[in-house]
């Protein structure tokens, strides 16, 4: 029964505040218990797998290859996990940050749907249950995005909108066809139908046709374009949860359908997933160092980071998928949390335009450590988490004797040091630009958008403190990833 | 009957594409629902074309007699044109709401193709281009 709270209590939340969106300090206080008992019922799912390793759950007490069925296992439960986080860390930031037109507009109820359909994705145990899901999160970022009528913004969700359609269109494409080439669409249940298919070009060329719906959807090279066109247009706890979420949710597609359904034959997926994931991250990279607004510089980055997750899948051992889910977790709040920064930095300074902005150092000192921290983890400086997650994936590579793949990545880490030196010397060394620098005045900034920032800094400062227990925690899953008898096992009892 | 309903898919699917990157936004509404339709023929088609009988029991029994028709294809089409449905409206409707803002549907235009209009001052000094005939 755990496994169906996170996804129900958002959508009960949702339709509670549907009645409530009126009264802002009610919605507002809501939204944040809402948030938070989210994150609890996730946390009691977390502590059941660590318990018991895999769990499922018929829903309607249909049995497993007929009926729809929600599974998780380590991979889902931490994913599920940092979704609550997330979500309650912008949401305590919404808090000052949401005008009350934009709660009438449905804020909330748009963000905890969202919440409801991404955790739905990570537990579903079946394929076109995945595709509804799919369009449920759809949906609910279509509401939030065209919320307020922003000039400017129509465009950019246009752009948003169409091409994650496609992607949706495909993902049906290959359902329909995986259905008719075995007649199920129960994953577990596919692990071992795919395995008897003869015809390996059809199966081959579905899994290109999935690689193309998530490539779109977690914004791989050349399918990313959407993302940096998007992202720096909405509000910035929408685009911290956007950030820190919605592509992720295509990458773990991919590790689910790639280590569970087309598990069997790597020939032809695995040498393509390497190509894509080194164009991917080193285009991001490159296309960040030439941008000058903070927050397209970091969605240049989310692409340039997702290829780093799409590598570690693309190795195909149980260290290398351990180190994707460690990126995951880390990458997820890493940038959620440097996209909330980024708002803190518009609202000291005025401009998210670097050419316009300086000082800050000298103005907001908890500021500057709230963004050095992420900033530089992303960047990969030890003990921060993103070294340890870097390292295990450079470390996976060199195992299995993929220098050259583990010189890249190293060599992409050094370039995304450039544009955090860059943020950080533009916005926090360097003189305000034009301005004589005893004019400037020091802006509060407000405490419910501090300490969501602070808070996820902590966080990562912990992981990568304390990454022993964590490494544990995802090598296990990376095992279970690799050889799934317990998910399958936990579809076919039930419980 | 397979293959002629593949190929009809095909054509279908060819036909949205080229709606789709004609550049005109209104063409691309009219790609996707084409698109979608073309799916759910393709659904329909993988669950077996077989004339038969509709799936339900007949009183008194407990399980299907005979030949007859897979009714999981017909759920799975049925979900994806509701859901297909929502999604054309919604299409529609912030089509006609950029409209309102950008007056061109053309996505060659410059309201579409500058990246950085933003919230701020930027966004009122684009130049509204003439309505293409």
């Amino acid at each position: 029964m755990l496994l169906i709270f996170p996804i129900l209590l958002p959508m009960m939340v949702a339709i509670a505040m549907g009645f409530s969106r009126l009264n802002k300090q009610k919605a507002n206080t809501a939204a944040i218990i809402g948030a938070l008992v989210h994150v609890f019922a996730s946390g009691l799912l977390m502590v059941a797998i660590l318990d018991r390793q895999a769990i499922a759950l018929w829903v309607g007490s249909w049995p497993a290859p007929a009926g729809i069925c929600l599974v998780a296992d380590y991979l889902s439960a931490v994913m599920v996990l940092i979704t609550g986080v997330i979500h309650t860390a912008v949401i305590v930031y919404a808090r000052k940050d949401i005008g009350s037109s934009q709660i009438q507009a449905g804020f909330y109820p748009f963000m905890q749907l969202l919440t409801a359909a991404i955790c739905g994705a990570f537990l579903t145990g079946d394929l076109f249950n995945l595709y509804v899901w799919f369009e449920v999160m759809l949906m609910a970022s279509f509401g939030i995005m065209v919320m307020g009528h922003f000039p400017g913004r129509m465009t950019g969700t246009v752009k948003y909108v169409t091409m994650n359609l496609l992607s949706t269109l495909l993902l049906i494409t290959a359902i329909g066809l995986i259905y008719g080439l075995t007649g199920t669409l129960n994953m577990a249940d596919l692990h071992e139908k795919m395995a008897l298919v003869e015809n390996t070009a059809l199966v081959n060329s579905l899994a290109l046709l999935l690689i193309t719906a998530f490539g779109i959807k977690s914004a791989l090279f050349p399918l990313f374009f959407w993302l940096p066109a998007s992202y720096h247009i909405l509000p910035v706890p929408v685009s911290a949860f956007f950030a820190g979420m919605l592509t992720k949710v295509g990458v773990y597609a991919m590790i689910r359908l790639f280590t569970l359904v087309f598990a069997g034959d790597t020939s032809m997926t695995q040498p393509t997933l390497m190509v894509l994931a080194v164009l991917t991250m080193v285009s991001g990279v490159v296309a960040a160092a030439s941008q000058m607004e903070i927050r397209r510089i970091l969605s240049f980055h989310i692409i340039s980071q997702v290829g780093y997750m799409v590598l570690g899948l693309s190795l195909f051992t149980p260290l290398a998928l351990a180190g994707t889910l460690v990126y995951l977790v880390h990458h997820i709040i890493v940038k959620a949390n440097l996209f909330l920064v980024s708002g803190l930095i518009q609202k000291a300074a005025g401009s998210f335009d670097l050419k316009h902005i300086g000082s800050l150092y000298k103005t907001h000192g908890l500021l500057s450590a709230g963004f050095f921290i992420p900033a530089f983890s992303l960047a990969g400086f030890p003990p921060l988490s993103g070294f340890w997650a870097k390292l295990l994936i450079i470390y996976a590579c060199l195992e299995s004797r993929h220098y050259i793949l583990g010189a890249v990545a190293a060599l992409v880490g050094l370039m995304t040091v450039f544009s955090m030196i860059k943020i950080w010397s533009e916005a926090f060394w360097k003189p305000l630009p034009g301005n004589d620098a005893t004019l400037v005045a020091v802006k509060p900034l407000s405490a419910w958008m501090m300490a969501p920032v602070l808070g996820l800094a902590l966080i990562t400062i912990l992981i990568g403190l304390f990454m022993e227990p964590v490494c544990r925690v995802a090598l296990v899953a990376g095992e279970q990833l690799m050889n799934p008898v317990q998910y399958i096992l936990a579809v076919k009892g039930g419980g | 009957m397979e293959a002629l309903m593949a190929l009809l898919v095909g054509l279908m699917i060819a036909a949205a594409l080229y709606l789709m990157l004609s550049g005109l936004l209104v063409r691309f509404v009219f790609g996707f629902t084409l698109m979608g339709n073309a799916i759910n023929l393709l659904i329909f088609t993988a669950g077996r074309l077989t004339y038969s009988d509709p799936p339900l029991i007949n009183p008194g029994q407990t399980i299907l007699a005979g030949q007859t028709a897979n009714a999981l294809p017909q759920a799975l089409i049925l979900t994806a044109i509701v859901i297909g449905f929502a999604m054309t409206t919604f299409l529609l409707i912030l089509l006609a709401r950029t409209f309102d803002q950008t007056r061109t549907l053309d996505a060659d235009q410059p309201p579409f193709l500058c990246e950085l209009p933003d919230t701020g001052p930027l966004a009122s000094n684009i130049n509204i281009p003439e309505k293409k005939g």
